[in-house]
């Protein structure tokens, strides 16, 4: 006889579960981790149709496409050393260059810089990172390649000219021009990087140095660099992942040359400015998929790069987190 | 003896404050230089309002040649960033939900450690990774605005999971376990209270992942190419402000290197104030989260 009526104290309380149905939770997991498996397949989509794109060029030329300096589109022989030199030059003489800029400033404006002017002066160079990079190719066009022409490379060919990187006509227009440009374009990356780890580093280190009477620069050096090293690896690594695929602005200042350099002041390509200047469908078959192999090989060069930096980094912000608490 | 000696420590330490101080001054002049070029090429071209309202020129080298605008170029770009906006936004929110929401489980931390590796993927690979794609799929799609939208949807994805995670976990753990505490069903507590806590946030990293799509110039040259007419549809090429100023910048003609400065600064322009402003927004929520918490 007994009917369960709200009015009845034996359940006023009905269990949870009939209450707040189970299937709308059910629907909504269901919902976003489709969408994560979507950003998993892009993941695994651009590595495989890469893939499938290069098989009509691996099968002419098997591993030879990777130590072959021969890029004749007309001949129809194609080999990618010459850009993989490329990319990897333009990218050290770019870390050369931007390392010392960004440590520098990470370290004035964690260390030095007043406090009011210290979010202003990491603003400012996050800001570098936003300029989109056909508009440094476009500067770079305009400004660095007279200013590198007329003045750097004249006089980089009197005082170092017996080194044998500067060989050729000073033209502005070359691997040199293009490094330094990647330079401007990276050192945002590093120091940004740098700057938070730098700033991660715990009072009580410093204090300590400071206290034993170190100077600024001492306890820079003593208790602050070492204890943020590896964030500052990965920063740098970082900054690398970049320099290695930055396009836009290396093929406006690099001169599209196919071959292996002779010289810092030569010509050259490197496989991102390879892939945007060349890959055109008026172009051959196999020349299209031998760009997409470079293709294949900047995304693997690229993907480890920024694993171990990720890596680096991820294991900075454990270590900083589990000091924190 | 020995006070020689702190005397030459605190001048190394002197010298080297210099030093660094020197170095940031080198590394914004570019910035400040960049600015200041874009200015004065291209501020008298700018400032004319039917620039941003007329289409591009045709190439012309006279003194006579009329400089006119880079209206069918901001459309065109509008365009090609709204499609690739409307297909990765949902996909980067509803992802970085998942990794941040359901973390506990080993896919959600796979999930947001691919989107951070993708962030590092080059543009250019991304374009090169659709060109792959429809040259199997539909050839006659890879010059068009519709493959330029693809290839920009594919840089967004990770970064709009990047972003929309971060803003995700800077809400407090507490909110979400008083909101279960009240019986609220999972789903609703992630879309209602956590998710709109964060929208702040999302909105942000949304909009600098619009603006670095907006000024992404490689894929579109490997794919959409340019135009100098009005926007005429996914299946047709069209024109784009970034992919306008690598074009017009290399051209020999007088006018259209005026325009392409002209477009410079109004990219510049756009991008500086929505990357100040999104930063300053950022920096006073967390400030504020952080208040509260």
């Amino acid at each position: 006889m007994e009917s369960p009526t709200p009015s009845s104290p034996s359940s006023n309380t009905p269990p949870l579960t009939r209450r707040v149905p189970r299937w709308p939770d059910r629907a909504f997991f269901g919902l976003v981790i489709a969408f994560a498996f979507v950003v998993l397949l892009l993941a695994i989509a651009i590595v495989t149709i890469l893939a499938y794109n290069s098989q009509l060029s691996f099968r002419q030329f098997g591993w030879s496409f990777f130590y072959s300096s021969t890029w004749n589109a007309n001949g129809e022989v194609f080999g990618a050393l010459p850009f993989v030199v490329g990319t990897l030059l333009t990218s050290a003489i770019a870390l050369v260059i931007a390392i010392p800029l960004a440590l520098g400033s990470a370290i004035f404006i964690t260390t030095q810089s007043p406090r009011w002017l210290r979010s202003p002066l990491g603003t400012a160079i996050e800001l570098l990172a936003a300029v989109p990079s056909v508009i440094y190719g476009f500067w770079g066009l305009y400004v660095v390649h007279p200013y590198m022409a007329t003045t750097v490379e004249p006089a980089l060919k009197t005082y170092l000219g017996w080194t044998g990187a500067f060989g050729g006509p000073a033209t502005g227009i070359d691997f040199l021009t293009a490094s330094v440009i990647l330079a401007v374009m990276i050192v945002p990356t590093i120091s940004a990087v740098s700057r938070d780890t730098l700033a991660a580093v715990p009072a009580a280190q410093k204090e300590a140095a400071l206290s034993l009477g170190a100077t600024d620069w001492e306890t820079t050096r003593v208790a602050m660099v070492p204890y943020a090293r590896s964030g500052i690896v990965g920063g740098i690594i970082l900054g690398l992942g970049r320099a290695v695929g930055e396009t836009m602005a290396v093929t406006m200042t690099i001169g599209n040359r196919d071959a292996i350099p002779t010289s810092l002041l030569s010509h050259g390509q490197t496989i991102a400015s390879l892939i945007a200047v060349e890959l055109e469908n008026n172009n051959g078959p196999l020349q299209i998929s031998a760009i997409l192999e470079c293709g294949l090989v900047l995304l693997l060069i690229s993907l480890s790069v920024n694993i171990v930096a990720r890596l680096l980094v991820w294991r900075i912000a454990k270590v900083g987190g589990g000091t924190a608490e | 003896m020995k006070f020689d000696r702190l005397a030459r420590r605190k001048l190394l330490s002197h010298t080297i404050t210099v030093l660094a101080g020197l170095t940031v001054v080198a590394v914004l002049y570019p910035l400040v230089d960049l600015v200041y070029t874009a200015f004065v090429h291209g501020g008298t071209v700018l400032f004319q309002w039917t620039f941003l309202t007329s289409r591009n020129p045709t190439p012309c080298s006279a003194v006579s040649c009329q400089t006119v605008g880079i209206g069918n170029s901001i459309e065109g770009t509008v365009a090609i960033v709204g499609l690739a906006a409307l297909i990765s936004i949902p996909i980067g929110v509803m992802a970085a939900i998942f990794a941040s929401e359901y973390r506990t489980r080993g896919l959600g931390r796979a999930v947001s450690f691919t989107a951070d590796v993708l962030t590092g993927v080059p543009s250019i690979i991304m374009g090169a990774f659709i060109y792959g794609y429809l040259v199997i799929v539909n050839p006659n799609l890879v010059v068009t605005a519709l493959s330029g939208s693809l290839a920009l949807a594919a840089i967004m994805i990770p970064i709009v999971a990047r972003t929309t995670e971060e803003a995700l976990r800077v809400v407090p753990n507490a909110t979400r376990e008083a909101a279960i505490a009240l019986g609220i069903s999972k789903w609703k507590m992630t879309m209602r209270i956590v998710f709109i806590s964060a929208l702040p946030g999302v909105v942000t990293g949304v909009l600098l992942a619009v603006m670095r799509a907006a000024g992404e110039a490689a894929p579109l040259l490997i794919l959409t190419g340019g135009s100098t007419l009005w926007f005429s549809g996914y299946d047709r090429p069209a024109s784009a402000l970034p992919y306008l100023i690598y074009q017009y910048a290399l051209s020999s003609s007088t006018n259209w290197q005026q325009v392409a400065w002209g477009a410079t600064l109004f990219l510049l322009i756009a991008i500086l104030i929505v990357n100040v402003l999104s930063r300053y927004m950022i920096q006073r929520l967390s400030s504020k989260m952080s208040g509260g918490a």
